[in-house]
């Protein structure tokens, strides 16, 4: 039991001194973390300003199809849960676990980023493109960059990949899985926001058209 | 208690590095199941029409939740230093006013 105490201690490792007397990457990640939520916030303010007021159609009511979203949005919340599992792999020393965890977050996150590509291409074979209304156009802009922000985090998890199988992530150097992960994590909570706002919270009645 | 949990009362800023100590992968496990719970809960009422009513506060409250629990438990917030909450919350309460301003300004209430 001890050992595994200290093994569960051992990601509370020395780091070079700072001012604050926390590491500066984390605090440099959490201030990254913040500037994002105003993007979001104003990408999300846009949507929910525009969603409504499109004269002409596909309104959102038209395209949606809540169940396929749904099982997207339990995809990205089951990728939160392979991503702590790989931090408290690495926390334990258990390289081996860390990286089967690190290929099931990325793989559930091009999981994601799939079932996105495929309901695009289905809305704008329901006629519903970046151009065609002011709620096409928020919608995509929202959604896109949510789903920009989770390729990248692909690109860091498989980086993470290759840099445990070089030997370069240990128990010791785990703050970078952490950091990856507090990233990975952000991108499921603004899911979780558009989620709600985007997809469930109903639009009112779309405007009657001129002389319509 | 299980190997793999750990104390959550670890005072934040007593822990080198600002962490405090993080939970096992069981108390991830759980957290993960309400989150899931959750979500089918949020879809649920969206499909009963008895609960359309109370639907935009039900499921703010649902995200609430759920964006709490990831921020605390799988962000660790609930257990680093509050430093790093600060942070984050001043991005948080930045976006939360813009939100409120434009959507006031253009009288979206």
């Amino acid at each position: 039991m001890a050992s595994v105490g200290r093994a569960a201690d051992a990601h509370l490792v020395d780091h070079p001194a700072t001012s604050t007397g926390l590491p500066n990457t984390k605090l440099a990640i959490w201030l990254f973390l913040a500037s994002d939520c105003l993007l979001f916030g104003a990408l999300i303010s846009t949507y929910v300003l525009y969603r409504g007021a499109s004269i002409e159609g596909p309104f959102p009511a038209d395209v949606f199809d809540i169940p396929y979203t749904s099982v997207s949005s339990f995809v990205l919340l089951a990728s939160s849960l392979t991503m702590v599992l790989a931090l408290a792999a690495i926390q334990r020393g258990d390289v081996g676990r860390l990286r089967v965890w690190l290929l099931a977050t990325a793989l559930l996150g091009l999981t994601f980023i799939g079932g996105q590509v495929y309901e695009f291409t289905t809305f704008v074979e329901e006629g519903l493109t970046l151009r065609t209304n002011v709620f096409g156009t928020s919608f995509y802009v929202l959604t896109g960059f949510h789903g920009t922000h989770v390729g990248v985090g692909i690109l860091m998890l498989l980086t993470l990949l290759g840099l445990s199988f070089g030997g370069r992530i240990t128990q010791e150097r785990s703050e970078s899985v952490e950091l990856v992960g507090l990233y990975w994590h952000f991108v499921d909570i603004v899911w979780i926001v558009i989620f709600t706002v985007v997809y469930l919270i109903p639009t009112g009645n779309p405007p009657v058209a001129p002389g319509g | 208690m299980a190997d793999t949990d750990v104390a959550h009362g670890a005072a934040p800023e007593s822990t080198p590095g600002g962490h405090g100590r993080h939970p096992g992968p069981k108390e991830y496990i759980r957290i993960a199941i309400i989150l899931a719970v959750i979500t089918a809960a949020e879809v649920a009422i969206y499909y009963i029409e008895g609960a359309q009513e109370f639907l935009v506060p039900l499921l703010f409250l649902f995200s609430f939740i759920k964006f709490t629990l990831v921020v605390m438990w799988f962000m660790h917030l609930k257990f680093d230093n509050r430093l790093y909450a600060r942070f984050f919350l001043m991005g948080l309460a930045g976006a939360i006013t813009l939100f409120l301003i434009v959507l006031l300004l253009f009288q979206v209430f």
